[in-house]
């Protein structure tokens, strides 16, 4: 078995259902649909955080502003 | 804020203590000379540009970008960051050293902490991010010309290079606070490699209708002949920008790297670099990245269905059109006229136009930006 997949259980009736929905779309099998909409809701999940310090933000101010693109 | 691709704007430069313990012992080191778009590559990672990439791929990464298009942690990436070399420089290296990169005029460009040193199939790597094995292809032509041995490993930043075009080159913590500064809680990217038609405008000033910024985002670098230089695509989006646009609400900035023109794997890689810029998105027009007819026009637009966890979101725009009847720009979704009322945004149509030192006609380009090209000597690449 290839070692970049793993198998999950889902029930059948699930299945059948993804199975249904997925007929004349663009998504090629049911393993296809579930990890697109796993990695979309994963993707959601992450929190926005800003990652600069106080230092950093004045230091790149005083850049911008030397280089025209803030006031 | 967007978050930076794999959640961390990475920062890998060396500090001023670190820079000068690892001067001192660079000539006990190994070196290796790096060409243009090599230190380019260098220069994104190291200021966060490629983040989540903290050096070249190591194999397993190089392997799973190569057949999945995500690094082995299930994050997109399409674009293979690698570093080439020749099999007798491999043979002298080992895992584990620490080796100078060297730039032009023989400056320390930046440390490359060796993971290990691999073999690839230059077929296989064109086919699978070019999807073709056709050298006339300029993607392909080069990888077919890279050297046999691969290297993986972090980098660390030691210089960065000089630039003529410093005024414009800001890194992703820089735009990330430009933005925060300008209030712009929506930006999309625009990537360029052109000077600026009606047809851009259009396609910009619509995606800015819906967001707060524009981030007009051109490619400076190695270029094809015949492709605009680099300094008049910046003038000309100067121009466009002082005449036509609200100044809160467009910026310029430039991008350090070679054009691939692997279509719909680097719209994806576009996709991201503007992510860690902070765009939260991104235009993508007709054959993005493309390069004569090796991609359908609308794959780099199709190739987004299989990200839906890229975070950025997309901008997809079909080609646009001045209609006569209409007397405005259009397209297939907003004018009922036959073609036989429209003229199309011909890049070589402008381009012969511009070359004769005519000035083409307001309804394709603004006549402020057709003077700014014609005042150059020769605005093409040679």
């Amino acid at each position: 078995m290839n070692k970049e997949y793993t198998n999950i259980m889902i029930p059948t009736s699930l299945y059948k259902r993804i199975e249904e929905k997925i007929k004349g779309s663009k998504v090629k099998s049911v393993p296809d649909f579930i990890t697109k909409v796993l990695r979309e809701t994963l993707s959601k999940e992450q929190v926005s955080t800003e990652e600069f310090s106080k230092e950093d933000e004045e230091k790149v101010k005083e850049r911008l502003k030397a280089l025209g693109y803030i006031d | 804020m967007i978050r930076p691709h794999g959640g961390k704007l990475i920062e890998r430069i060396l500090r001023q203590k670190e820079k000068e313990s690892i001067l001192e012992r660079a000539e006990e080191l190994p070196s290796l000379k790096l060409d243009g778009e090599l230190i380019s590559d260098v220069e994104n990672i190291a200021c966060g540009v490629f983040s989540p990439l903290e050096g070249f791929l190591g194999q397993s990464e190089y392997r799973n970008v190569l057949n999945h298009m995500r690094l082995t942690n299930d994050l997109p990436w399409p674009i293979p960051i690698v570093f080439d070399v020749r099999e007798e420089e491999a043979e002298k290296l080992r895992e584990g050293q620490e080796i100078i990169l060297i730039g032009e005029g023989e400056k320390p460009v930046a440390v490359l902490y060796l993971e290990e040193k691999y073999e690839y199939d230059k077929e296989e790597l064109a086919e699978k991010v070019f999807q073709t094995k056709d050298a006339s292809h300029p993607g392909v032509a080069k990888v077919l010309r890279m050297k046999e041995v691969l290297l993986g490993g972090k980098i660390d930043l030691i210089q960065e290079s000089a630039t003529p075009f410093y005024r414009y080159k800001l890194k992703p913590l820089e735009t990330r606070i430009l933005f925060k500064e300008k209030g712009w809680r929506t930006v999309v990217g625009f990537q360029t490699r052109n000077t600026p038609h009606i047809g851009h405008e259009y396609v910009q000033k619509t995606a800015l209708t819906f967001t707060d910024g524009i981030f007009v985002n051109p490619v400076i670098g190695r270029k094809k002949k015949g492709d605009f230089k680099d300094e008049v695509i910046i003038a000309s989006y100067e121009e466009l920008i002082r005449n036509y646009y609200l100044k809160e609400r467009a910026v310029i900035v430039i991008l350090q790297m070679e054009m691939r023109y692997a279509g719909p794997r680097e719209a994806i890689f576009h996709a991201i670099i503007r992510k860690n810029f902070g765009c939260t998105h991104i235009i993508i027009g007709r054959d993005h990245a493309g390069v004569g007819n090796f991609y359908p026009p609308y794959a780099a637009q199709d190739i987004f269905e299989e990200f839906p966890d890229l975070e950025i979101m997309p901008l997809f725009f079909k080609s646009f059109y001045f209609c006569k009847k209409c007397d405005s720009v259009v397209n297939e979704k907003t004018c009922p006229h036959p073609p036989s009322d429209h003229i199309n945004f011909s890049g070589t149509k402008i381009r012969e136009m511009l070359i004769q030192g005519k000035i083409p006609p307001s309804e394709l380009m603004r006549p402020e930006v057709a003077k700014i090209i014609i005042g150059y000597d020769n605005p093409f690449v040679e």
